[in-house]
């Protein structure tokens, strides 16, 4: 299983570049968010997968390594904060000038 | 917590309140309600004398971060307790002075006692800490109020550029001081300097000993304006008078004398610290000297007399540091110019405290500060005329003033440099009482100028502002007290300093020397007879009166040193440099847009991680130890690829929010699979919040357009992407397959229970065990909603302006 | 937020609305023993109150919430630092947490952590970062 995560998280952090290189903030956005999944779910894969139970005492050990998970939910939330900021930063630049596109942006036409 | 720390912080706290006071208390000088503070640690500190002078020591720790030897530890021994009534005492004085100097109307007294007490509070800190890395932390914390007040008028150019100044080097200065704390640790594994002095025999011989030993000498030299850093002085004299009265003059300028008297049982091992220490004062102490002559402002003669002063008290503590290198306390012969160091150190404090206030006086009564434009004051403010007098005659050594004691002490402390046949000072020994004596006469000269140009000759009411009169009798007093100082001590040394203050000092600098009941006996004595150094004065004085009534036939002597070679132009050069420098090379590649900076990012990250994988030969795929893939896992993984590539040909906006929403929630279920349920479910509220975030925003949002980009920026932007991922997958791999260091999760796993009494094991990690992470989280995510909220109310407010 | 009559939706959400916010309530007390804390139970709650955006517009939730949520965000963080700094008065690293068991009658043993007041501000600043978000972007129609 681990390889195959391996392989979902390179994918998701390939798209997530991608995305990220082009000139639209929407896009720009929407590829930061892909990129905090797969960091997510690298750290995740290795810590190792389905080792044991939830890290719960009182379950039947052994259990999971909660260290990444708690790792984790921190990044999911401090991804929140920045996804809402950028989100804002860009729906307040697309209404102050007019444009997603980050070249125009800065005055210029855009290679285009 | 302890009483003494609350003592030390006091002044911190205190600070937080000023604004409360000024706000509610308009009528009502701000400086009143700041005033009581330091009277009451004044005599909170008092009343550790009793203790001091029998050699006892008052210690207390507050727990910071034990695991790395850094403690809260406040120690009170004879050094400390004489900076801290320093402190405290000038302080008050320096606060009832402000009250009258510090116009309520037209002052932000607010931000003035704030910057003030934040300054006694780091002060306090300073000498009163025995861990090293807290006495930085305060050290830095000086620095900053320092720059603050310099920096109070910062409607005035000269200001900002002192205050910059004056902030470089001394943080300068400090950061070498933090490298040798470092070393020190290295050396011996502790941050106390208790425990380091214990040690120091062990490791004069190690080979960090002397950088370690450059570096703090470097931050003692920059805070205490030694030569050649002494630059910045003259220009912090753009600070309010008592300002400079209580910071440059009397407290924070001494925190160098403080760190190289402290460190001295240290480092003294080494003949190096001797050389340097009292080299680089006796240098500071002429060069001081001499440039003061030439100034023709008030406020910048004493800032280069208190330069010379401060190289006086350094160059002392070299050449008693040589103490130690002697047994005993008996016939020790470089002892005396240790308590020459401290008692100067002391009475410099009364009597140039007094001058700045007169200078002070002068300014705020005539409206200006310059020597040429002063003159014949004396009929109009004889009170200050007095203590001017009283201020500059024990600057220049003169009788009956304690600056007569301790110059007397000092010269006899440099000549006993003759006899010290170590660390092959003896070529060069015949300087120090020379280079002394000169300096003297020089001391003598612009200390009669400062009062004689000033208060006497000929009156010039037309180059005036104001028409001079006698100071209001509140801003009298305190230069008033502090004359007054000058005169009793000399007349009692020994009852009111040698036993109290000044021995307990010695014991604390000197710590090796004592021996199971013995203790230092300083006797200070006004009469010795016909002594070398009686002669020595004596001539000073009448070189002086000479030199003074010729001075306009030898001032050329100054055109001899040119501008060009001043070491405030080295000092400007550099400062232009790097800024030229610095910004040429930012704007080289930091072009403002965020696609090249993402291809710099993204692209040294695919080199780097290639790289460390084929140098290290890291790569490795281990088949054996995975889980099983099971059929749900294989369609999650499934959905997201799909949903990841999806998004980048998704052709409205609404799909790719939907899209990303979809990887969101399939997220959160492959946390369900993997046994993370507080993952799963914190993964599925935020989505739906993001959503919903997403959506509000969503009307506002432009339509996603084709990407109508040339093929090459697509194909560089897929090559790049595609290297990105491939090298993630790669890293994934081989650190899932290399499993170096065994995991430290089986801590938490059995802790969880026993130390924090929880069962959920990620909770307790997040708000106990790892509970930093999460107060710096929260603490980002309120930064976050706080940009947001900025960045649309504050542009809401002024479209309504407009 | 628009105001729009849903019926349907704002009858659903006086029900709905205490469930979630009960169980959001619930799951930030169980955080030490099961799934749950100060960052799930706050992302709930708000959720909650975006629901509540949905159903009806912006000013009458106003009306019915009359929170400021960026004192929340305050209140939170004090509470974070003031319980991590609170044991510096005993002598303790920052940071360290203490806990305990009383008996209260009827409830019985419970057990009493300052883990929890930390998570409490978590929880508010929680609840105060994501409301505030919103709420300002929805305001600024």
């Amino acid at each position: 299983m681990e390889i195959v995560m391996a392989i979902v998280i390179g994918i998701l952090f390939m798209t997530a570049t991608y995305l990220m290189l082009s000139k639209s903030l929407l896009r720009i956005i929407v590829g930061t968010g892909l990129l905090s999944h797969g960091a997510h779910l690298l750290i995740l894969t290795m810590g190792g997968l389905k080792r044991g139970a939830a890290p719960l005492l009182g379950e039947q050990g052994p259990y999971t390594d909660p260290l990444p998970q708690a790792l984790i939910l921190t990044a999911i939330v401090i991804s929140f904060g920045v996804t809402a900021f950028f989100l804002v930063l860009a729906y307040r630049a697309y209404k102050e000038l007019g444009t997603d596109n980050i070249e125009k942006m800065r005055g210029n036409r855009g290679n285009e | 917590m302890s009483l003494l720390h609350l003592a030390i912080i006091a002044p911190l706290l205190w600070a937080i309140l000023v604004p409360l006071f000024y706000k509610s208390f308009r009528q009502i000088h701000t400086g009143w309600f700041v005033l009581p503070l330091p009277i009451i640690l004044f005599i909170y500190f008092f009343s550790f004398i009793s203790t001091t002078r029998h050699q006892a020591i008052v210690m207390e720790t507050l727990n910071w971060i034990p695991s790395m030897g850094i403690n809260f530890t406040a120690k009170v021994d004879g050094l400390g307790l004489l900076f801290a009534l320093l402190i405290t005492g000038i302080g008050a004085l320096v606060i009832l002075y402000s009250i009258y100097y510090l116009s309520k109307t037209k002052e932000k007294l607010n931000t003035f006692y704030t910057y003030l007490l934040l300054f006694m509070g780091a002060m306090l800190g300073v000498v009163l800490s025995d861990n090293l890395i807290v006495m930085y932390a305060f050290w830095e914390l000086t620095s900053f109020s320092s720059f603050l007040l310099i920096g109070y008028w910062y409607h005035r150019e000269k200001s900002r550029y002192g205050a910059q100044k004056s902030m470089i080097i001394t943080v300068f200065g400090g950061l070498a001081m933090l490298g040798g704390i470092v070393l020190l640790h290295l050396m011996t594994g502790s941050f106390s300097i208790t425990e380091i002095i214990s040690q120091s025999q062990d490791i004069v011989s190690h080979s960090l000993f002397i950088p370690a030993l450059l570096c703090v000498l470097l931050g003692a030299f920059t805070k205490s304006a030694q030569f050649p850093f002494h630059i910045w002085l003259p220009d912090a004299m753009e600070a309010p008078t008592p300002v400079s009265a209580y910071l440059h003059s009397a407290t924070m300028v001494k925190a160098g004398i403080y760190l190289v008297a402290r460190l001295t049982p240290v480092f003294a091992v080494d003949g190096l610290w001797v050389w340097l220490v009292a080299g680089f004062g006796i240098v500071t102490l002429f060069w001081g000297s001499f440039s003061a002559v030439k100034q023709t402002d008030l406020k910048s003669i004493l800032a280069f007399s208190t330069v010379s002063q401060l190289g006086l008290i350094m160059s002392l503590l070299g050449v008693g540091a040589a103490a130690l290198h002697f047994p005993g306390v008996k016939d020790n012969l470089y002892i005396v110019a240790t308590t020459a160091a401290v008692f100067h150190l002391i009475n410099h404090a009364t009597f140039k405290g007094s001058l700045f206030m007169v200078a002070g006086i002068v300014d705020h009564e005539t409206g200006t500060r310059d020597i040429r434009k002063l003159g014949g004051l004396m009929h109009f403010m004889p009170i200050t005329f007095t203590i001017a007098i009283i201020g500059t005659f024990s600057m220049a050594g003169l009788p009956p003033f304690n600056g007569f004691l301790s110059k007397e002490m000092f010269f006899t402390g440099m000549l006993h440099v003759l006899e010290l046949d170590l660390f092959n000072i003896q070529s060069v020994a015949i300087l120090f009482p020379i280079i002394a004596w000169i300096a003297s006469v020089f001391t003598f000269i612009y200390s009669m100028m400062l009062v004689f140009k000033t208060f006497t000759g000929k009156h010039q009411p037309e180059k005036l502002d104001k028409k001079p009169h006698e100071a209001p009798i509140g801003m009298l007093i305190s230069p008033t007290i502090l004359a007054s100082l000058v005169i009793i001590i000399f007349f009692f040394p020994n009852s009111l300093l040698s036993e109290n203050i000044i021995s307990p000092a010695l014991a604390a600098i000197f710590p090796s020397l004592l021996n199971t009941g013995t203790e230092f006996v300083t006797h200070i004595g006004i009469w010795h007879g016909p002594t070398p150094e009686l002669f020595m004065t004596l001539g000073v004085i009448a070189l002086g009166i000479l030199l003074y009534l010729t001075f306009p036939k030898w001032r050329k002597v100054y055109k001899l040193f040119p501008d060009k070679l001043a070491l405030n132009r080295l000092y400007d050069g550099i400062i232009d440099r790097s800024q030229s420098g610095s910004y040429r090379l930012t704007t080289s590649y930091m072009t403002g847009s965020i696609r090249s900076y993402l291809v710099y990012i993204f692209t040294f990250f695919i080199i780097i991680l290639a790289t460390s994988l084929v140098v290290k030969d890291a790569f490795k795929l281990d088949t054996v130890h995975v889980s099983s893939i099971g059929i749900y896992e294989l369609l999650l993984a499934l959905f997201v690829v799909i949903g990841a590539i999806s998004t980048v040909f998704a052709k409205t906006r609404l799909a790719s929010i939907l899209l990303l929403g979809a990887v969101g929630y399939t997220v959160s279920l492959f946390y369900v699979l993997f046994r993370a349920p507080d993952l799963a479910l914190t993964q599925l509220v935020i989505e739906t919040v993001s959503v919903a975030l997403f959506l509000v925003c969503f009307y506002h949002l432009p339509k996603l357009r084709k990407e109508d980009s040339r093929v090459r920026f697509k194909l560089t932007n897929a090559l790049i992407s595609v290297g990105v991922g491939v090298m993630v997958t790669l890293i994934a791999l081989s650190a899932h397959s290399n499993k170096f260091f065994k995991s430290i999760s089986q801590y938490y796993i059995e802790n969880t229970y026993t130390e924090a009494a929880g069962k959920n094991m990620v909770n307790v990690i997040l708000v106990d065990f790892r509970g930093f992470d999460t107060l710096f989280e929260i603490t980002v995510l309120a930064i976050a909603s706080l940009g947001i909220y900025g960045m649309i109310r504050l542009r809401l407010t002024r479209r309504d302006e407009e | 937020m628009r105001s729009n009559n849903n019926i349907i939706l704002e009858t659903t959400m006086k029900v709905v609305l205490f469930i979630i916010v009960l169980f959001s309530v619930y799951i930030f007390f169980a955080g030490h023993y099961y799934p749950g804390g100060g960052f799930i139970g706050g992302l709930m709650t708000s959720g909650a109150i975006v629901l509540l955006l949905i159903a009806y517009d912006i000013k009458t939730v106003a009306t019915i919430l009359p929170v400021n949520y960026r004192t929340m965000t305050g209140i939170g963080l004090l509470f974070a630092i003031g319980t991590s700094a609170g044991s510096l008065l005993f002598n303790v690293p920052f940071l360290t947490h203490a806990f305990g068991h009383i008996e209260v009658p009827i409830l019985g043993d419970i057990s009493l952590h300052t883990a929890t007041l930390f998570d409490l501000g978590v929880y508010l600043v929680v609840v105060g970062v994501t409301m505030t978000i919103i709420q300002t972007i929805g305001e600024d129609e």
